[in-house]
């Protein structure tokens, strides 16, 4: 089973000493995302249960709080993931249109994960970029005024991290 | 050019440092309200700017501060509601971005005032970038002695923590927030008791959102009196509107309150014109969930009078004419916007964040989405509208928390305004899905600008 | 020690003195059953529960003695303390009628109506919501909502489909049970009841999640479509139990006991929580002392809306028609609008021994 590292544990340590004595549950959405970037990208039943050890919570906590928040991937995701807003702001400025362009650039739908398990495709709902519309989140930052070009040179921008 | 209080700094090289910061004058309000005012005399100073929360309620600021209760032994919490999520809204984003020490500041002064020693910064977990900006920001300003122990000498100790959400919009609600921050899953709180009462581990506890405890820096350092003087009626100080939709320069644009929505829209200053020489249909002035207006209705109000960008013009006329302030996210739509798919990924985004705790929205926000999507499919019938007004009327007011209203007001506006246009949807199936309906009926929507 | 001073609240015209604290729904429920609101996720015994189904929303339409103005939105009975001079409107409002009524139409709409094969048939308190407001029809024409199946062992059976999500059987996991095993997973119109990963439940005191749910959603796998519920007649009894009160319910069918819960009260709240081996495994007859027929108030379509007893010391003699006009209480969609046997002299509360058809036919006009 997978287990924090050195660095990973004091960063988690960090993160428990911002709340009072015995309020270490409040670290729960914090210590989630650090466990999701350090164990591939998504959070297995193991992962939450090794959290819920780590916090001395029971599972359920967890799993109710996992599954309720929609940025932990309950599933494995692709390397890079796309994650396209396609509300209101986003829709009137044209993410229709980028959305059905990656589509057909990757041939996969909202969902689903390129066979290589480079990308996966999501749409979801507002992030706050509405002025910078249509846009997408990769990774830690988001990727604005997207065009078809841009899509082009994001993809390949991915894929050459990749093959290093 | 109007009064910049906020963001009349963001653009300065370096803004981000602390060092520049201090060289433009940043953390004087920290200087002067802890070794010159104590906590009420901030509170007083809050009072009297008229200080409006700026997260979309609009309710007053020093108020709600002085609600706090304060129980001998028990420890007060001040929350900065940063997880900023209504469509059409991301001014909070841009002021933590461009200039984060203005709202570490703001915190401080707000954390003195109401007895705060551990305070913490909510910041939805998209903004994953933005919390080291905030984090780097708080290492400085405790290098600098204006974070940690004994603050500037005046024994006040405070630190501020930044936690991360995880994607959901219901926590900008408040007691959903501090529920989310104490581990838990984001349902909103029954209320009574409020958070000042009973909040974050069940101590009293000020939930603020970002720009409101930023406003607090030009209240301190120029007085609330002055500050009340900007803007007008109830409308006190400035605003940050954050622009986007189908215009020229879609941004976050700090107004005095006192200029024309026309202005705001058209003027080079603000929103510079509708995109590719288009015309002007319909505008949603305060994020998503307040009601959208038709062009003639957001430009005047029914009275024939000039609308204007602060509370109580934009909620002139009620919501029979008039729309609301909100969170100041406002999105315009051109002549060649649907408006039954803009009102369709709209009540998919309310379907989307109800936390599902109460019934009439778990299962209304869903009910509204399916038959919003059967009439943009072409699938309508024209009882649907009726029986879409009829959900909405049932679901608003009738929830635990606000995002009931939230979900029902934009199906109950765009059907207000733009009836016509759902019943052609439903009534031409085929045409609806090969065009948009274009402009809708009402008196000459042309805007031509005067002179 | 000064004696508690006493707030003064009138609700649909009926004046009550209760204690400060006390709730609105608790002031109505004093009054007695024809005014009091609804609770479908509200139980007493329960801490914290309340405030989500919204089926007791209420009208203030005046705050207090001190502040009069009416409160702007209906609020939710089972979480508003009253006020004193307070004065609520339930069934005697307009406003409060229509969005009950739309609060049992978001109820039922994903709700898959199964109660031909429900073992909570009977006893269901939202059959009961749906009969007293519900219209006969449903305005949703789309798919009903599923849930993939999950198991919780051998004692409990979980049917999602028919969840109103009232947290109850939460609540009672937490403050009953060592370790809550099953929670709320997900968000929104697809939240679920559920383990997460497949786990049996057999917390001491977890049965009491089957008494504790208001429909069809926890029921009794021991019991499982081995009789309908009115067929069966509920007995006191009790035994010397090491874990719990030994204070039950047995549903019997001449000497065979069917089932076994525990005993609830008018409003179907439980009175003493019971254990599983009580619950489950004690299902001989001579397991028992039998202390006699238990007296059921009904809260279910066989016998709708007859409450009756006391729970408090003083109790109004007012009576709802005498103080609304004679207008009838509990009957919101009048079912003699529609039914040819039920007519408004014809109540099974009256009937001696059990219900024939010529009972009905010597009610008729």
């Amino acid at each position: 089973m997978s287990q924090f590292s050195e660095t990973q544990m004091a960063e988690f340590k960090r993160l428990v000493s911002r709340y009072p004595e015995g309020k270490q549950k409040s670290a729960l959405l914090p210590v989630l995302h650090l466990a999701q970037n350090s164990f591939g990208g998504w959070l297995s039943e193991k992962t939450l249960d090794y959290v819920a050890e780590l916090l001395n919570i029971t599972p359920i906590e967890v799993y109710e709080v996992a599954t309720f928040y929609s940025m932990y991937n309950l599933k494995p995701v692709g390397k890079y993931m796309f994650e396209v807003c396609q509300t209101g702001p986003c829709m009137i400025s044209g993410s229709d249109n980028i959305i059905q362009y990656i589509q057909d650039k990757l041939g996969i739908k909202p969902g689903e994960t390129t066979p290589d398990g480079l990308f996966t495709l999501k749409t979801v709902e507002c992030l706050g970029a509405c002025g910078y519309a249509p846009m997408m989140q990769l990774g830690k930052t988001y990727r604005e005024h997207l065009t078809k070009d841009k899509v082009d040179a994001i993809i390949a921008e991915c894929k050459s991290i990749a093959a290093e | 050019m109007g009064v910049k209080l906020l963001l009349e700094k963001a653009h300065v090289e370096g803004i981000r440092t602390y060092a520049v910061y201090r060289k433009e004058g940043g953390y004087r309000s920290v200087e002067k309200a802890l070794q010159q005012m104590g906590p009420e005399a901030i509170v007083e100073e809050v009072k009297k700017s008229g200080l409006r929360g700026r997260g979309g309620a609009g309710f007053p600021a020093g108020m709600k501060w002085s609600f706090i209760a304060k129980p001998e032994g028990v420890p007060r919490h001040l929350v900065c509601n940063a997880d900023e999520s209504e469509p059409g809204t991301f001014k909070d984003r841009y002021l933590m971005e461009n200039i984060p020490h203005l709202l570490i500041e703001g915190l401080i002064v707000a954390s003195f005032a109401l007895g705060s020693n551990d305070t913490y910064i909510y910041i939805r977990g998209e903004y994953a970038w933005i919390v080291d900006i905030l984090e780097t920001a708080i290492e400085e300003a405790k290098a600098n002695g204006f974070l940690g122990k004994n603050i500037l000498g005046s024994g006040f100790d405070c630190n501020i923590h930044v936690q991360r959400g995880a994607g959901a919009y219901i926590c900008g609600e408040e007691t959903a927030l501090i529920e989310s921050l104490e581990g838990k899953r984001g349902n909103p709180r029954i209320k009574p008791p409020f958070p000042a009462i009973q909040g974050l581990w069940q101590r009293p506890t000020v939930v603020n959102n970002v720009e409101t405890l930023a406003a607090v820096v030009p209240i301190i350092n120029m007085g609330g009196e002055e500050y009340a003087k900007i803007g007008v009626g109830r409308s006190t100080g400035t605003k940050l509107i954050s622009a986007c939709g189908n215009i020229n320069k879609p941004g976050v644009y700090e107004i005095d309150m006192t200029i024309s929505v026309e202005e705001f829209i058209y003027a080079d200053e603000y929103c510079g014109g509708i995109a590719n020489g288009k015309r002007l249909k319909a505008c949603i002035p305060g994020g998503s969930s307040v009601p959208i207006l038709p062009a003639n209705l957001l430009l005047k109000t029914a009275k024939g009078e000039t609308r204007y960008m602060n509370y109580e013009s934009l909620s002139d006329g009620g919501f029979a004419t008039g729309s609301m302030m909100g969170s100041g996210g406002f999105i315009v739509l051109d002549e060649d916007q649907c408006i039954v798919k803009n009102t369709y990924t709209l009540a998919r985004f309310y379907r989307h964040e109800s936390c599902g705790q109460c019934s009439p929205c778990r299962e209304g926000t869903g009910w509204m989405e399916k038959i919003l999507y059967k009439i943009e499919m072409g699938k309508g019938r024209k009882s649907d509208i009726d029986l879409l007004w009829d959900i909405q009327r049932k679901i608003e007011g009738n929830t635990i928390c606000p995002l009931g209203d939230a979900a029902a007001w934009p199906v109950a506006a765009a059907i207000r305004h733009f009836r016509d246009e759902f019943e052609w949807h439903v009534l031409n199936q085929d045409q609806a899905q090969k065009r948009n309906y274009g402009l809708a009926h009402y008196a000459e929507p042309i805007y031509v600008p005067a002179g | 020690m000064s004696e508690q001073p006493l707030l003064k609240v009138t609700i649909d015209n009926i004046t009550i003195e209760v204690p400060a604290g006390t709730t609105i729904l608790h002031a109505a429920r004093k009054i007695g059953g024809e005014v009091a609101p609804p609770a479908m996720c509200y139980y007493s015994k329960l801490e914290g529960s309340g405030g989500k189904c919204r089926t007791c929303l209420v009208e203030v339409s005046k705050g207090s003695e001190k502040d009069p103005r009416p409160m702007p939105k209906l609020v939710a009975s089972c979480r508003t303390t009253v006020m004193d001079g307070m004065e609520v409107k339930n069934i005697t409002s307009e406003k409060v009628i229509d969005a009950r009524n739309g609060v049992v139409e978001f109820l039922l709409l994903n709700h898959p109506l199964d109660c031909p094969v429900c073992d909570q048939a009977g006893e269901c308190h939202l059959q009961d919501l749906s009969y007293n407001h519900g219209k006969a029809g449903t305005r949703y024409e789309f798919q009903r909502r599923t849930f993939k199946k999950h198991n919780l062992g051998e004692h409990i059976q979980l049917h999602m489909t028919r969840c109103i999500l009232c947290y109850r059987c939460v609540f009672t996991a937490d403050q009953l049970t060592k370790k809550r095993e099953h929670g709320v997973l997900d968000r929104g119109d697809h939240a679920e009841i559920a383990t997460f990963i497949e786990k049996n439940l057999d917390n001491e005191f977890i049965g009491n999640v089957i008494d504790v749910c208001p429909v069809g959603a926890l029921t009794d796998k021991t019991f499982r479509f081995k009789n309908r519920v009115w067929f069966l007649k509920p007995m006191d009894a009790h035994r010397n139990c090491p874990t719990c009160s030994g204070k039950v319910t047995l549903w019997n069918r001449g000497e065979e006991v069917f089932r076994v819960t525990a005993r609830k009260d008018q409003w179907g709240e439980v009175e003493d929580w019971i254990c599983n081996t009580c619950r489950f495994e004690t299902k001989n007859a001579s397991d028992w002392v039998i202390e006699g027929p238990r007296m059921i108030d009904r809260h279910s379509v066989i016998s709708q809306g007859h409450y009756a007893g006391n729970i408090g010391t003083h109790v109004p003699t007012e009576t709802f028609e005498a103080v609304n006009h004679g207008r009838q209480p509990q009957l919101l969609m009048d079912i003699h609008d529609v039914s040819k046997v039920n007519k408004p002299g014809s109540s099974l509360a009256k009937l001696k021994g059990p219900a024939h058809s010529k009972d009905f036919n010597n009610n008729q006009d």
